[in-house]
């Protein structure tokens, strides 16, 4: 029993070092995927026809092929392109362009999800299509967005994990590490698990309570 | 102030407006009646550019909706100069459309303070006395989920005249409503018409069209087949169509 917690105590500062960088490579890669995701997804309500077909393509083709496709893709094919990536950067390119995919078609859901009526209801005040967008539809979209955006971001953290492959230092690549130098697989892998669960905790809390607001304030929108 | 010529609209193979000429002047309430699915909803859609018609032309103060003159050409309007008119023509909606994720007021402000670029002190202070008008002052910083169909149609109802429109359209603006709370919408609507509103509702609401209405229009098939005063609309030697029509409400029954 003290052996176990001397490994642990031993392994927890560089795991602890990779789990930084997994929080980052997360938020980071999320941030810029809300943004990408958002025009690609508002691209894919558009009634231009080049534009929806650009947009349709990309989410297609990122949905289309495994993360892990992408992500050596963007490190080792990008550099071929005049692209020099650090490890890191690579990571954080592939992880929001796969993101963005998937938050795209979200944003989607969450736009068309928002009644007819409300758009008639901006119109007849005489509001444009992008003004309607910004004040009426999208803040009503967006927090029916939110809980499938949580949902989205815990499967990214998981998904972080992949960028071991192309050496990020995250928390997965760390425990590879360790555990190629000590051969104690099973403390280290056991560790990383329970830190990957760890970091999913608190998204998974806020999703529970997005999704409860949600629900009830449809309840008492449907009171009358 | 707003003059329908050979309008036409079509649904796929559907022709649901025929032809309907149509006008409004200043200061009246016209009442359209008819069966459903005669057209009354996509009629008055049409008049805010929610429905395209097909064909005919609309005229607002004169001026065609529809159609522009450039070098003594007539051009077809780009969609984006449909909003100088919905501007000026309100629309209170079946089912209310307030915007969820804004007070009271800021439902009531966001067409004077985003669209006419109205100054926000001037657009809550003019707000502020609207809601005041339907009885509402205190709802004036709760959100729309909180409040009763009625109280949420009176919001509408203001929210459409924040905009200072020239007329206001209704369609079946008490229909969604449990039948106590009708009452307290058309008595607004009854007061708007005092203070010398120009106003088209469609309604199923015969008092309402007998007591409010300076014109009934009666709506079949698509096309505009008999107009007349309420006291001769609900007299007597009235057309066939329009007396079937009116059997079905004699007793208070709705269809
Ligand atoms: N967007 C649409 N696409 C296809 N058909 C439509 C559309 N809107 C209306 N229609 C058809 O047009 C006809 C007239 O509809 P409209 O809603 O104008 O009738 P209405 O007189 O308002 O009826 P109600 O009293 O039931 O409201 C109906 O046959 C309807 O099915
Ligand atoms: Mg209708």
């Amino acid at each position: 029993m003290s052996e176990l917690i001397k490994d642990v105590k031993m392994f927890f500062p560089a795991l602890l070092e990779g789990a930084w960088l997994t929080i980052e490579l997360t938020v980071i890669s999320l941030i810029l995927a809300l943004i990408v995701g958002l025009f690609i997804g508002l691209g894919r309500i558009s009634r231009n026809r080049i534009i929806y077909r650009i947009c349709s393509i990309y989410v297609s083709i990122i949905r289309g092929t495994p993360l892990l496709v992408q992500l050596v893709y963007v490190y080792f094919v990008f550099p071929d392109l005049g692209i020099e990536l650090t490890p890191f950067q690579a990571g954080i390119i592939g992880l929001s362009i796969n993101e963005s995919a998937y938050l795209a078609e979200i944003f989607r859901a969450g736009i068309k999800s928002v009644p007819k009526g409300q758009t008639e209801a901006a119109q007849s005040l005489g509001m444009n299509y992008s003004l309607a967008m910004r004040r009426i539809i999208l803040p009503q979209a967006i927090r029916n967005a939110l809980p499938p955006i949580g949902n989205s971001a815990i499967i990214l953290l998981k998904n972080s994990s992949l960028a071991a492959v192309i050496t990020v230092g995250e928390l997965m690549h760390q425990g590879e590490i360790i555990a190629a130098a000590t051969f104690k697989n099973m403390e280290i892998f056991t560790m990383v698990a329970i830190m990957y669960w760890i970091l999913h905790y608190p998204i998974s809390l806020l999703v529970d309570y997005l999704e409860k607001r949600g629900d009830h304030q449809h309840a008492s929108a449907e009171r009358h | 102030m707003l003059q329908l010529k050979d309008i036409r609209k079509t649904f796929g193979q559907n022709e649901v407006l025929k032809g309907v000429n149509f006008a409004v002047y200043k200061g009246e309430v016209v009442v359209i009646l008819g069966p459903s699915g005669s057209g009354k909803s996509t009629l008055l859609r049409t008049m805010n550019f929610l429905e395209v018609p097909s064909s005919g032309d609309m005229f607002l103060e004169g001026e065609s909706m529809l159609y522009r003159e450039q070098n003594g050409n007539k051009i077809k309007r780009d969609p984006k100069e449909w909003n100088q008119f919905r501007m000026e023509i309100g629309m209170v909606f079946q089912g209310f459309h307030l915007f969820p994720h804004m007070t009271v007021l800021e439902n009531i402000i966001e067409g004077p303070v985003h669209v006419r670029k109205q100054a926000k002190e001037e657009a809550i202070t003019y707000g502020e006395s609207l809601l005041k008008k339907v009885g509402l002052s205190d709802k004036r910083d709760a959100h729309p989920f909180s409040l009763s169909g009625g109280q949420q149609q009176r919001v509408a109802i203001a929210r459409s005249l924040a905009m200072r429109p020239k007329i206001v359209l209704f369609d079946e603006p008490t229909s969604a409503l449990d039948p106590e709370l009708v009452g307290e919408v058309l008595s607004v609507m009854k007061e708007l018409k005092e203070e010398g509103l120009t106003m088209v509702v469609v309604t199923h609401e015969m008092g309402f069209a007998q007591d409010a209405a300076d014109r009934i229009v009666f709506m079949d098939d698509g096309n505009i087949i008999h107009e007349a005063p309420p006291e001769q609309f609900f007299g007597k030697n009235q057309p066939d169509r329009v007396q079937k029509f009116l059997q079905r409400y004699e007793g208070g029954n709705r269809l």
